[in-house]
């Protein structure tokens, strides 16, 4: 088989298509970089949605810590503790027993009708959830700690020009916070990208051989019983998607940061403050 | 001055090695009753009780060392240890590149085990686990493969209805049967039974091995030691 | 560890469970916690004398160390420290053992490499064949702190250089303008007054620190989530007290241990802020001066 046919066999594997049987024997480099790269595609999907849905959760989240009413603020505080308090994969295996033991495939809704859950204990669903609650998490601190280090001054100019409620939030303090909370926001989701390698590692189980890139490098690993063309495969493949993030956040950067003198503005420095 | 201390230093260390080095066996302490740790926070099983017995016959000194099963056979060829008794099934992969002693155990049975005993085998989600020859036979044979970190975790798939049957080592699964799991089907057979996986080099190893275990064999000790581990189900030599 | 101990299937309730927390077996899941905190202990200081040095090489004046430098802290940031930690421990004892063998062993005719297998003579075996089982953890425990090091040391250096650019410049140009020499200037102007920039990003190193112990396991160690996962498995009627899957128990108790160690760091970690921030040219410092005032 040539490369090319290797590519046009095995680059959707992992989401089920293509040529279903593994290669077995005769491992070339291409198979290795074709397969771990089709593996990345979840990695890909774990962390963009993860990113996606977390980034409104933690925004709330930020909010509800900055609060000043007890019931809104106690539980964003313990939500935030226990989720950047514990390892990720104590999370994964509690959300996972959770879903197959307690959830069990269906829930009886008081005898009303059944929701069927069995779904939900599927690496796309349980890990990507678990992901979202975790990087949730992680930005509330980033997007709180940015809410209180707004500018005084800033806030006393919105109450001078009479902008209040609503708008003061919307015009003056959103867009602070997401400028004050950017860099380590982007140190996050770099982190969250290296956290998908461990949903099939040591969290759910993988369906029908498809994995991400590091179930992929493991199963070479395990057929060719060596473990230094796998690995820096997955390493080289992420280093690159660690590079694309960084030029991504850092145009988004550049545009919160457009309005300030040139000289003033905050180059993406990848401080990794508030991270896993 | 410097250079004299260092060849001290090297015929001391010399005079070490000469006084037999002993022999480092890997080994993974999760797989009951081939090796597990006991509640004496100790390495024990099968493999372990025969490993000792064989050293003894081979004049070795043995220690077992755990490793994790992921990178046991890289840790082989790095030289971490010398041998692996870990249920390591002889299979042509593993062949390829690393050498086996003589097996010590017949080819082992694997078996389907569910909750209902007329489970299809050939078409349901079977979980097993990754990077097992089980895994392998399931994946190639069509059915749904479900793959676990552990054999815990994929036993336990089918406990809560994740997946219709497990695939694993007879002898594993014995340990693991009852409320409601049973084991159903035809046994399939597996591998070239299991035999101590050794660097190919070290053909000297491999002899003592050799040796030992065909003298267990022929007395009769190795089908006694296996009968006393795995409850009478088991193939004699 | 009780004498009634002694015959355990004839046990129950409380006396059963006080007899199966004591067994010599939990006692290496206690020790185990141990074992990470004395990780934790050593591993973040090694970390930051990583950081240190690839903080410094990537301000260097001369271009290849600058570079050396920058290469460090690109690189292993861009790759999940899981990755990392599955073929570098390899790699980083044979590279030891190469480099003994080279020194030991110069007359050693046959290739190292032979296909897969890595063979150096046996004078250069590290740790020795023959040494006792403790030497091979230790030696395994050090090899465990040098790649937490060189993992967490590229993302301290990250932090350290973030702070050392952050100090005022109106602070570096006073101590010129005193005649202090660069030297003189890094070591008693610079790195005292970094240390309170650093800290937000260094106290959370050491939280993401604690919470990659896991991975310890990988690296050959056997910690608490080795323990955990191998004493919460069922227990067949084989072991003295056998069980059903208490993984759930144990994890749970693990979680407990995590985010104990993580409350305690915080508090401890916002004292050393407070400390440090006092006479500094900051916010902080300031609050702090007025409030003695």
């Amino acid at each position: 088989m040539t490369c090319w046919e290797t590519v046009q066999a095995y680059w959707l594997r992992s989401l089920g298509f293509g040529q279903n049987a593994l290669p077995t024997t005769d491992i070339t480099l291409c198979d290795q970089f074709v397969l771990i790269g089709s593996g990345m595609l979840w990695n890909l999907y774990f962390g963009l949605l993860a990113l996606a849905l977390g980034f409104c959760f933690a925004i709330a989240l930020a909010l509800a810590k900055a609060s000043h009413r007890k019931w809104l603020r106690k539980p964003a505080e313990w939500y935030i503790f226990i989720f950047r308090g514990s390892p990720l994969f104590i999370q994964f295996f509690l959300v996972y027993f959770f879903i197959t033991t307690v959830l069990r495939g269906s829930v009886d809704v008081f005898g009303l009708f059944t929701i069927p859950t069995a779904w939900m204990a599927s690496a796309w669903a349980g890990a990507a959830f678990t992901l979202f609650l975790n990087t949730s998490a992680y930005s509330a601190e980033i997007f709180y700690g940015a809410l209180m280090t707004v500018p005084r001054g800033d806030l006393e100019a919105a109450d001078a020009y009479g902008i209040t409620g609503r708008d003061r939030f919307f015009r003056i303090e959103w867009p602070t916070m997401l400028r004050l909370g950017w860099p380590a926001y982007t140190n996050e989701a770099i982190f969250l990208f290296h956290a998908t390698t461990l949903v099939f590692f040591s969290g759910f189980p993988a369906f029908q051989q498809r994995g991400d890139a590091l179930y992929y490098a493991n199963y070479f690993a395990d057929k060719t019983f060596n473990p230094f063309i796998s690995y820096p495969i997955v390493a080289f493949y992420f280093i690159i998607l660690t590079l694309c993030l960084i030029g991504l956040f850092g145009l988004i950067n550049q545009r919160l940061n457009r309005h300030l003198p040139s000289h003033q503005k905050r180059r993406i420095r990848l401080r990794p403050q508030l991270i896993r | 001055m410097k250079k004299l201390l260092l060849a001290t230093a090297l015929t001391a260390f010399g005079a070490g090695i000469a006084a037999a080095d002993p022999v480092r066996i890997g080994t993974e302490g999760a797989y009951e009753p081939y090796n597990l740790i006991n509640d004496k926070g100790e390495l024990d099983g099968f493999e372990i009780v025969l490993g000792n017995e064989l050293c003894k016959r081979a004049g070795l000194e043995c220690i077992f060392v755990k490793n994790d099963w992921d990178s046991i056979i890289p840790n082989l060829q790095s030289g971490n240890y010398d041998a692996i008794m870990a249920g390591m099934s002889i299979t042509d992969e593993r062949r390829e590149k690393i050498a086996f002693s003589e097996n010590y155990t017949q080819p082992s049975p694997s078996s389907y085990a569910a909750m209902s005993p007329d489970t299809p085998i050939d078409s349901g989600v079977i979980a097993a686990q990754v990077g097992t020859i089980q895994a392998a036979h399931v994946a190639a044979s069509g059915a749904q493969l479900l793959e676990f970190a552990t054999p815990d975790e994929a036993v336990a798939a089918v406990r809560n209805g994740q997946a219709a049957a497990v695939m694993a080592d007879e002898d594993f699964l014995l340990t693991q049967v009852g409320d409601g799991l049973e084991i159903f089907g035809e046994d399939v057979l597996l591998g070239d039974g299991i035999g101590i996986g050794l660097r190919k080099s070290d053909t000297e190893l491999k002899a003592k091995f050799d040796a030992a275990i065909q003298s267990m064999k022929a007395d009769g000790s190795l089908n006694k030691l296996t009968d006393e581990w795995f409850a009478g189900n088991y193939t004699p030599f | 560890m009780f004498e009634y101990c002694a015959e355990p299937k004839t046990l129950e309730g409380l006396t059963w469970l006080s007899c199966y927390l004591t067994t010599p077996k939990h006692m290496e899941f206690y020790y185990s916690f141990i074992t990470v905190m004395a990780l934790l202990v050593v591993a973040a200081p090694a970390a930051l004398a990583f950081g240190f040095g690839g903080a410094m090489a990537s301000r260097s004046h001369f271009a290849p160390v600058r570079w050396l430098g920058k290469l460090y802290t690109a690189m292993v940031r861009g790759i999940p420290d899981i990755v990392f930690f599955l073929f570098f421990v390899i790699a980083l004892d044979q590279g030891l053992e190469w480099l003994t063998h080279q020194i030991r062993c110069p007359d050693w005719t046959e290739p190292v490499r032979q296909g897969l297998e890595f063979r150096v003579c046996p004078a250069a075996k590290v740790p020795p064949n023959n040494a006792s089982p403790f030497v091979h953890q230790a030696y395994a425990f050090a090899l465990a702190v040098l790649t937490f090091a060189i993992v967490f040391g590229a993302f301290a250096a990250n932090v350290l250089k973030g702070a050392m650019d952050a100090v005022p410049r109106a602070q570096i140009e006073t101590a010129e303008a005193y005649g202090m020499s660069p030297r003189q200037t890094f070591r008693r102007i610079l790195v005292p007054q970094m240390w309170t920039y650093a800290l937000p990003g260094l106290s959370n190193l050491w939280l993401i620190l604690i919470k990659a112990t896991p991975l310890l396991f990988l690296l050959g160690i056997q910690d608490v989530v080795y323990w955990a996962r191998e004493m919460g498995a069922s227990k067949s009627a084989r072991f003295d007290y056998p069980h059903g899957d208490w993984r759930l128990y144990y994890f749970l108790a693990l979680l407990v241990f995590y985010l104990t160690l993580t409350r305690v760091s915080e508090i401890a970690l916002s004292r050393l802020s407070r400390r440090l921030s006092h006479g500094q040219a900051t916010r902080a410092g300031e609050t702090l001066r007025k409030d003695a005032a």
